[in-house]
């Protein structure tokens, strides 16, 4: 096993970090404007989950950076090129449809990858995917029903959930690559292959969609350059903006 | 509104050995989201160990109008609270 080199470390860090909080604040743009009060709180719910577990990755991403940053410096004082999120999380909402199947894609993920990180060698990366492995749970059992129910449901809420599948589906890909980054982390026993995910969740995704009745599409077309932080989508920025203006307009406000 | 989802009624054990408590009521197109819905809405503040949901229609109730042949006869009837006993002070509080 090899001593993990911190700056790989911290890259890996973010990148569990930014996905949580890009994601939660994505889905608490829902908060007061879901299809039925039910959802909303049940987006809000999910959306803080996922706000709560960027604390616990970016407090030790910060640690581990050692320039005496905090958790919350990580993620209203970094510009677009700093973070390391796939572009998957950081797409608009659209429809209800398009943020229940992006987060069902999501939570598939993250459900297998915690489970993984529970066997890491690094022990705050161990609680970490403890903690939030609970939750996870629950989120993707959540979404993977929601899926199932607008997919074989209506005429109209099936050819909306495909629609969804066929744009999200590109971003998929993203979350398996790999780099020197995931090199060190393999060396160091911290975290998994990421391409050793994929038969599990192409596993899951398939038997969610079969019961769906919604068709997975063939297309491996991937994009790419989140997680690397070569190239975010134009939506980022947008979202950063509306996210960290109060930090920008008032710096090192307190409340 | 046919389009509405069916109403259905939240119960929620606060902890081991109580009983489950009526807590309000959701909308949920079937029981096990309703469960989820109700896990989400009265549970978030650390409120229960244990759910049960029943969809409203299921509930029989008693009809207001009723309530003076059904609950005003035992207004009168003091005697069956059972406040008639000398309670010796040995037995303490009951």
């Amino acid at each position: 096993m090899a001593t993990p080199d911190n700056a790989a470390l911290f890259q890996f860090l973010l990148r569990m970090g930014d996905n949580t909080l890009i994601l939660g604040h994505r889905v608490s743009e829902w908060c007061g404007l879901a299809p039925v009060l039910e959802e909303d709180i049940a987006l809000a719910n999910t959306a803080l989950d996922l706000i709560g577990q960027t604390q616990l990755w970016l407090g030790y991403a910060a640690d581990v950076q050692g320039e005496g940053k905090t958790a919350d410096d990580l993620a209203f004082l970094r510009d677009v090129w700093d973070f390391r999120n796939v572009l998957l999380v950081e797409l608009p909402n659209g429809d209800f449809g398009q943020t229940i199947m992006r987060q069902f894609l999501f939570d598939a993920w993250a459900s297998i990858m915690l489970a993984r990180l529970q066997k890491s060698s690094d022990q705050t990366v161990r609680e970490i995917a403890e903690k939030a492995s609970k939750e996870v749970s629950y989120h993707v059992e959540r979404s993977a029903g929601t899926v199932v129910g607008l997919g074989d449901g209506t005429e109209e809420s099936h050819s909306r959930m495909q629609a969804a599948l066929d744009y999200l589906f590109p971003y998929v890909g993203e979350l398996f690559l790999s780099d020197e980054v995931d090199v060190a982390m393999i060396q160091a026993e911290i975290a998994p292959d990421p391409a050793s995910l994929r038969a599990e969740y192409d596993a899951l995704v398939a038997k969610i969609m079969a019961e769906a009745t919604l068709t997975v599409p063939a297309d491996a077309y991937v994009h790419k350059g989140g997680r690397s932080g070569a190239l975010h989508t134009e939506h980022l920025g947008h979202l950063l903006a509306q996210m960290q203006w109060l930090q920008r307009a008032y710096p090192g406000c307190r409340w | 509104m046919k389009n509405e989802w069916p109403l259905w009624e939240v119960f929620i054990r606060g902890q081991h050995g109580l009983n489950h408590r009526h807590v309000g009521s959701l909308h949920a197109p079937d029981a096990e989201m309703a469960i989820r819905n109700a896990r989400d809405v009265y549970t978030r503040r650390n409120e229960g160990v244990s759910i049960w949901v029943v969809e409203s229609r299921h509930i029989a109730a008693t009809a207001p109008g009723d309530k003076g042949p059904l609950f005003e006869p035992s207004e009168t009837k003091v005697y069956r609270h059972p406040t008639f006993f000398d309670i010796p002070d040995e037995v303490g509080h009951m």
